[in-house]
C-alpha cells in the first residue's frame, strides 16, 4: 500500500471541537491495523467544509468525507484506506463556489514537511524564475495576472515591485506584512501557519523582480505557530539551498529573518512597520517618500501582505495570464475571507473576485444561524463598512465594495442579523480604532475620541440632535487630515451605518429606543403583573434595590433605580420581565 | 543643480527647485499655510493635520509640509472645504488642551493661540479631556507642562535627533501619548542637559523655561540687596526680535535699560570672555609647549556641553578646559574683585545672568566651585525670552532708550569677547591670544574665516609658530559625536592626534541659537544674529582679549597671572562623570 495521509477537522457548530479525540482513535485503529508506519494523520485548523461534523480528508486521491461518525472509522481504514474504495454515503461534494489558490495547500499538506510542499509543485515557480526569467519578465508576468495588494489598499503589486526595481540601490529589502490584525482576520496566520513555504517562495521571487537580496518577516508575536512554522520553513528552504548564496546555482542570492511585531494594529501601516522593524516607535510616516523609494533604513523596501505573496508563486507557475482570466475587470483572482457572524458555517472561505454576497452568505456561509433575517454584512474590518441587504447581489471586488461605502480590507466579513444594532457595531469598530491609535497625528487622536464619546453619548441615551452633525464634521476631519489609513478610514463603520441605517441613530436619540435590544441603556424593564408568579427570584437577584415587593402583593421595578442589568430577565422563569 | 519642477499654486504659476515642499513653495505665492508642527527649523513630523492642501479636482488631501512640489501639480492651499477641516482640526486640538491661555507662559506668545484667533473660534464643541499629568520642574532650568502639549513631536525631534540627548520621548499611545523621559521617570534623572532646545521649539507652553523673573524682581525691591548684572554677548543679538527688530546690535539700549530697572551696576559677559581667553589660551600653551596635559584642548564655556560631556564622553575630562564659563567667571569676580575695589560686602551683592540659554540656570549650581567666592557666585540666570517679558512688565520703551555704557571694571571689552556668542568665535578669540602667546607677536590680520558659519563641523589648519594647528569646531551636540570618535581612535591606536584644539557649543549656531533665545529660529536667523556679533567685533577698536587694557589691569592688580594660585582657585573647577539616568 502507499503511503497515505489522513487530514481531520471537527467541524461541528455549536459543539465542542472534537478533533483531538478523534485524532487519538483513528491512531489507535491505525496501530491495530499495523498502518501506523505507512499512514500520517494531520489535524488542520481549516479543511474546506463547515457544519459537517468530522471532516476527513484522505490523500492522494482527495476523497473528503463528511459527518463521519466513530462507527465509520474503522471502515473508512480498511475499505478507503487500504482498499482505495470510496464511501460514498460519507463522501462530500465538493464546494464549488470556492476557488482554492491562496490556500491551496493549507490543510492539504503537512506545513512543516518540506517534501510535502515540494511535491505540491514547490519551489518549482522559483525555479522558472531565476534560470528562466529576467527581472522585467516576472513583473510582465504580475502585470498580465493583475494581481493587487491583499492588505486592503489594493495597489497594483507589479507598480509596487516596478517602482522598487528602477530604484537603483546596493540594498534592497522586501518585507513580508505579517501584523494581521483585524479583530476576528485570521486569513494572514492561516497561510503562514498551513503553507510557509509558499509565502517564502513568493517573497523569493518578489525579491528577484527587485533585486533585493535580504526580506524579513514581520509577524505579530501572537502568532507563536505562525512565527514557528516560518521559522522551520526558513531553515529547511536554508538546509536545501533555496536560501542563501547562488541559490539553485544562480546568481540569486537573498537571506530572511523574522521580526516579531508586538500586536500594534498600526504596525501592519507600511511606514509604521518598518519603523517597528528599525527598533523605533511604531507610528506612520509622511509619505513620499515612498517606501519602495525609500524604506528600510533608507533603502527601497517593497512590503507585501502575506496572502499577496502566497499568490505569486501560481501565478508564475501558471502564467499571469491565467490568473488575469480569474475575477471581475479590476480586480482579479481570488480573496480569502474570515466569514462570521450570524451564519451557519464560519470559517475562511476563498472565493474568485466578483462572487457575489449571497453566495458567499447562503451557499457558502450555509445561510443564516437562526430564523432571523439577514441585516446587514460589514466587510473591510475597522476601516470597513456594513453594506445592507439589499445589495446582497451585489458582486465582491474592489471597486463595488468602495462604491457601496465599504472595503475588501483585508478581508474580515461578517454577517449581521435583526438582534444586531448597527449604532453598536459601528461603537465596536470605532473603540477599536481609538484604542490602536498611535497618537501620533491629532485628527485621529483626538477625532476618534470625540466621535467615540458622541456614540457612546447616542447608546447610552444622552445622544442630541447635534450630535450627527458634529460626528459628520470630525468624521471629514479625520478622513482628510489623518497621516495614515488608519485615521483616514476609522470613521468608515460610522459613516456607513449613517449612510444605511440613519432611522437606527434617530431612533436611539430620538426615541431613546435600541431596536435590536443591544444597547444596554436604552433598555427598560417591567414586570408584567400578569404573568408573574411571585416567586420572588427576580428581587433576590437585584443588587441594586431596584426591585421592590413581597410575595403577598408582588413585586414592582423602580426603572429610576434600575442599572438595565438584565440580571432580572435573565433569572425569571416565567417570562414575566418585559425588555424593551 | 537641482531640477526645477513647474507648477500651480491657486491658479499661479511657480517654479521651484525639486525636494522643495508645497508648504514652503506657497510662500511664493504669498501663502502662509497654518501649521502647529512643522518649524523652519526642523523636519517635518507631519503631525497636527492642519496644512492640508489639495490637488485640483482631487478629493484627497496633501500634506502640505511633508509633501513636494511635483511637476504639473495644481495645488489649491484653501477652500470652504479645506478651512473648515482646519477649523475641526484646531477645534479637536483644543478640546485636549486647557483653556488657560491668560495665566500661560505663552500668552501672546503662542502658536496654537494664534491660530485660534485667526480662525475665530468661539466655541468648543467638543468635551474639554484633560489628562491630570503632573509639572516637571526638576531640572532647575526647563518645565515640561505635558497638560499643555499637542504632541506635535518638535522637542522630541530637536531632543533625539539634533542634540543626539534622548531625553525626550513618546510614551503610550492614542489619546494617552505624551512627552516625558524614557521610564516615565523626572527630566532630572535623565540624560536631559538642560540645553532648552525643546523649549525654544514649542509652539505652546508645554515645555517652557523656568520663570526666574519674580526672583530678580525680589532682589531689586530688597533695599539690603546691591543688584549687579551682566548680559552674554548672544543676547544683545536677539534679544531685539522680541520688540520686532532683527538683526540689531541692542548692546547699548540693553545697558541702558538694567540701569533703569534698578541694577547698581551693569557688567557685560564679553568682559569675562576675554578673561576666559586669557586662561584657555594659556592652558593650550601649556599643553602644546610644555605637554603638561594632553591635547587636544577642548572648549568648556557651554554648560550643557559640559553636562553632555561628563554624562556621555566623560573619558574626555582630561581633555577639558578646566575654565569656568565666562559669566561664572563675571560672577566671582564680581563678589571679589569688584566687591574688594568698591568696597562692598560681597554677601550683598545679587548677581543676575541674562543669558541666551537654559543650562546657565542649572550651572549656577551645579558644583562647589560655582561658590568661588565665598558666596554662590551667579544668584539669578534669566533668559533672553524672561528678559524680553521683563521689560515689557516694567512698560519700559526699548527701543527708544538712548546708548548708554557698561559700568567699568568689568564692562569693556575686546572684539574677541563678543564673537563667543556664535559657533568658532571661542575659537578665534582664543587663537587671536593663543598665537601671541606661543609667539610673542601679534596677528596680522586677527579673523579666521574658516572658523566661521553653520557648517556641523568645520576643521581647519593654521599655522602657530611653524606649526601646524589642527582645529574642529561642532556645534549642535549631534555633531559631537564623529569629532570624538575620531579623537578616541587615534588616541586608541597610538596615532596622531587628529586635531590641537576643540570647540564645542551645544546649541545649533552656538549661543546665538540657544535654548533661552527669542522663538522660531531658523539658520537664517541665526546668521543674522552671529553678524551682529562679527560686526561689534570688526567695529572694536581693540580685537584680542589680551589687549583689552581692563582685562591688564585685572591681571596686575588681582589675579596675578594666568594660571597662577589665585586664576586657579577662582576661575576654574573639576569636572565628574555623571551617570546618564539617576536611579
Amino acid at each position: 500500500m502507499d503511503k497515505k495521509i489522513v487530514l481531520l477537522k471537527d467541524t461541528s457548530i455549536g459543539a465542542a471541537d472534537k478533533t483531538k479525540e478523534y485524532y487519538s482513535l483513528i491512531l489507535n485503529l491505525l496501530r491495530d491495523q499495523n498502518l501506523q508506519d505507512s499512514v500520517q494523520v494531520v489535524r488542520v485548523a481549516d479543511i474546506g467544509f463547515y457544519d459537517q461534523g468530522l471532516v476527513l480528508k484522505i490523500l492522494p486521491g482527495q476523497v473528503t468525507y463528511g459527518r463521519v461518525q466513530e462507527s465509520d472509522l474503522l471502515p473508512v481504514i480498511t475499505e478507503t484506506i487500504q482498499g482505495n474504495k470510496v464511501l460514498d454515503r460519507l463522501a462530500l461534494e465538493p464546494n464549488e463556489k470556492q476557488l482554492r489558490i491562496v490556500l491551496r495547500n493549507c490543510g492539504q499538506i503537512d506545513p512543516e514537511n518540506f517534501d510535502d510542499y515540494i511535491a505540491a509543485d514547490g519551489y518549482a515557480a522559483l525555479k522558472k524564475v531565476i534560470t528562466e526569467y529576467k527581472p522585467e519578465q516576472v513583473i510582465e508576468q504580475l502585470k498580465a495576472s493583475g494581481l493587487r495588494g491583499r492588505g486592503g489598499a489594493g495597489y497594483p503589486t507589479w507598480m509596487k515591485w516596478n517602482f522598487a526595481r528602477q530604484v537603483k540601490a546596493e540594498q534592497k529589502y522586501i518585507v513580508c506584512n505579517g501584523d494581521e490584525g483585524d479583530p476576528g482576520a485570521y486569513m494572514d496566520r492561516s497561510v503562514l501557519e498551513g503553507d510557509p513555504h509558499s509565502v517564502i517562495e513568493g517573497m523569493m521571487i518578489g525579491a528577484y523582480a527587485i533585486g533585493a537580496s535580504q526580506g524579513y518577516f514581520y509577524i505579530r508575536a501572537e502568532y507563536p505557530l505562525a512565527v514557528e512554522r516560518i521559522q522551520k520553513a526558513i531553515a529547511q528552504a536554508y538546509e536545501y539551498g533555496l536560501l542563501g548564496k547562488n541559490i539553485l546555482g544562480t546568481d540569486f542570492s537573498f537571506d530572511v529573518e523574522i521580526r516579531l511585531g508586538a500586536g500594534a494594529f498600526v504596525c501592519g501601516e507600511e511606514t509604521a512597520l518598518l519603523a517597528s522593524i528599525e527598533g523605533k516607535r511604531g507610528t506612520p510616516q509622511p509619505r513620499p517618500p515612498y517606501p519602495s523609494i525609500k524604506g528600510l533604513w533608507g533603502k527601497p523596501t517593497v512590503i507585501n501582505n502575506v496572502e499577496t505573496l502566497a499568490n505569486i508563486p501560481v501565478i508564475l507557475l501558471k502564467g499571469g495570464a491565467w490568473f488575469g482570466k480569474i475575477g471581475t475587470e479590476k480586480s482579479k483572482g481570488t480573496k480569502v475571507f474570515a466569514l462570521t457572524g450570524k451564519i451557519k458555517n464560519s470559517g475562511l472561505i476563498e472565493v474568485p473576485m466578483g462572487t457575489t454576497i449571497r453566495d458567499i452568505v447562503y451557499h457558502i456561509g450555509g445561510g443564516m444561524l437562526a430564523s432571523k433575517g439577514i441585516k446587514a454584512v460589514q466587510t473591510g474590518g475597522p476601516s470597513g463598512g456594513v453594506i445592507p441587504k439589499e445589495f446582497l447581489d451585489e458582486p465582491v471586488d474592489y471597486e463595488n465594495l468602495q462604491k457601496l461605502g465599504s472595503i475588501m480590507g483585508s478581508g474580515g466579513m461578517i454577517v449581521m442579523d435583526e438582534d444586531d444594532c448597527l449604532v453598536d457595531i459601528a461603537k465596536f469598530y470605532l473603540k477599536f480604532c481609538v484604542e490602536e491609535s498611535c497618537g501620533k497625528c491629532a485628527p485621529c487622536r483626538i477625532g476618534g475620541f470625540q466621535m467615540l464619546s458622541l456614540l457612546e453619548n447616542i447608546t447610552s441615551g444622552k445622544g442630541t440632535a447635534s450630535d450627527l452633525a458634529k460626528m459628520r464634521r470630525i468624521a471629514l476631519a479625520m478622513q482628510k487630515a489623518s497621516l495614515c489609513g488608519l485615521g483616514q478610514t476609522a470613521s468608515n463603520p460610522v459613516l456607513s451605518t449613517l449612510k444605511y441605517f440613519a432611522a437606527e441613530y434617530k431612533s436611539h436619540i430620538e426615541d431613546k429606543k435600541c431596536v435590536a435590544g443591544k444597547c444596554r441603556y436604552l433598555l427598560n424593564y417591567q414586570i408584567i403583573p400578569e404573568k408573574c408568579k411571585k416567586c420572588g427570584l427576580c428581587l433576590t437577584n437585584c443588587v441594586f434595590g431596584a426591585i421592590t415587593g413581597n410575595r403577598e402583593q408582588g413585586y414592582i421595578l423602580d426603572p429610576a433605580k434600575c442599572t438595565k442589568c438584565g440580571r432580572c430577565y435573565e433569572v425569571c422563569k416565567f417570562k414575566a420581565i418585559n425588555k424593551g | 543643480m537641482k531640477k526645477i519642477v513647474k507648477a500651480k499654486i491657486n491658479g499661479i504659476l511657480i517654479r521651484a527647485e525639486e525636494g522643495t515642499t508645497i508648504l514652503e513653495a506657497a510662500k511664493k505665492v504669498q501663502v502662509k499655510i497654518p501649521t502647529l508642527c512643522k518649524h523652519p527649523d526642523l523636519k517635518p513630523s507631519a503631525s497636527c493635520g492642519l496644512c492640508i492642501v489639495r490637488i485640483k479636482g482631487s478629493n484627497k488631501m496633501l500634506r502640505a509640509c511633508c509633501t513636494p512640489l511635483d511637476e504639473g501639480m495644481d495645488i489649491i492651499t484653501h477652500d470652504p472645504e479645506i478651512v473648515d477641516i482646519r477649523r475641526t482640526v484646531l477645534e479637536l486640538i483644543l478640546s485636549n488642551h486647557p483653556n488657560d491661555c491668560l495665566k500661560c507662559d505663552r500668552n501672546n506668545d503662542c502658536e496654537l493661540q494664534k491660530l485660534v484667533a485667526d480662525f475665530g473660534i468661539r466655541q468648543s464643541p467638543f468635551t474639554q479631556v484633560l489628562r491630570d499629568l503632573p509639572i516637571d520642574n526638576s531640572t532647575k532650568a526647563v518645565e515640561l507642562e505635558p497638560q499643555k502639549c499637542i504632541l506635535c513631536g518638535r522637542c522630541v525631534d530637536v531632543c533625539q535627533n539634533g542634540q543626539d540627548v534622548w531625553a525626550l520621548s513618546f510614551l503610550e499611545r492614542g489619546m494617552q501619548t505624551r512627552i516625558s523621559p524614557a521610564g516615565d521617570i523626572l527630566l532630572a534623572d535623565s540624560p536631559c542637559v538642560r540645553c532648552g532646545q525643546c523649549s525654544a521649539h514649542c509652539p505652546t507652553g508645554a515645555i517652557v523655561e523656568q520663570d526666574d523673573i519674580g526672583k530678580v524682581w525680589e532682589a531689586l525691591l530688597d533695599p539690603e540687596k546691591y543688584c549687579v548684572v551682566q548680559i552674554a554677548p548672544a543676547v544683545r543679538a536677539s534679544i531685539g526680535e522680541a520688540f520686532g527688530l532683527t538683526g540689531k546690535n541692542m548692546t547699548k539700549q540693553l545697558y541702558a535699560l538694567l540701569r533703569r530697572l534698578g541694577f547698581k551696576a551693569v557688567f557685560d559677559t564679553n568682559f569675562a570672555a576675554d578673561v576666559t581667553i586669557m586662561e584657555e589660551a594659556s592652558e593650550f600653551e601649556e599643553r602644546l609647549i610644555k605637554g603638561t596635559k594632553p591635547l587636544p584642548l577642548i572648549t568648556s564655556c557651554c554648560p550643557a556641553w559640559v553636562d553632555f560631556m561628563e554624562k556621555f564622553h566623560s573619558d574626555m575630562i582630561e581633555h577639558f578646559s578646566s575654565c569656568k564659563s565666562p559669566h561664572e567667571i563675571l560672577g566671582v569676580l564680581s563678589k571679589t574683585y569688584y566687591a574688594q575695589k568698591n568696597s562692598i560686602d560681597p554677601a550683598k551683592i545679587t548677581m543676575v545672568s541674562i543669558m541666551p540659554c537654559t543650562a546657565k540656570k542649572y550651572e549656577i549650581t551645579r558644583s562647589n566651585e560655582m561658590s568661588a567666592s565665598g558666596f554662590q557666585d551667579i544668584d539669578i540666570v534669566l533668559s533672553t525670552r524672561e528678559l524680553a517679558r521683563m521689560i515689557k512688565q516694567a512698560g519700559i520703551d526699548f527701543l527708544s532708550l538712548p546708548d548708554e555704557e557698561a559700568d567699568s571694571m568689568l564692562g569693556e571689552y575686546a572684539g574677541a569677547g563678543v564673537i563667543f556668542g556664535a559657533t568658532g568665535g571661542v575659537m578665534e578669540a582664543a587663537l587671536r591670544t593663543a598665537y601671541y602667546f606661543v609667539t610673542g607677536t601679534e596677528l596680522g590680520k586677527v579673523e579666521f574665516e574658516s572658523v566661521r558659519g553653520l557648517k556641523g563641523v568645520k576643521e581647519t589648519e593654521i599655522e602657530v609658530a611653524g606649526k601646524k594647528i589642527r582645529i574642529a569646531i561642532a556645534h549642535g551636540l549631534e555633531n559631537v559625536e564623529q569629532v570624538l570618535t575620531k579623537v578616541r581612535e587615534a588616541k586608541n591606536n597610538n596615532q596622531e592626534l587628529p586635531y590641537h584644539f576643540i570647540e564645542v557649543m551645544a546649541c545649533p549656531g552656538g549661543c546665538v541659537g540657544g535654548g533661552g533665545q527669542p522663538y522660531m529660529v531658523t539658520d537664517e536667523l541665526r546668521l543674522k544674529r552671529a553678524k551682529v556679533l562679527y560686526q561689534d567685533d570688526t567695529n572694536k577698536q581693540i580685537r584680542c582679549s589680551h589687549q583689552n587694557p581692563y582685562v591688564k589691569r585685572l591681571y596686575t592688580e588681582f589675579l596675578e597671572k594666568p594660571l597662577g594660585p589665585k586664576s586657579e582657585k577662582l576661575l576654574h573647577t573639576k569636572y565628574n562623570s555623571r551617570p546618564i539616568y539617576k536611579r
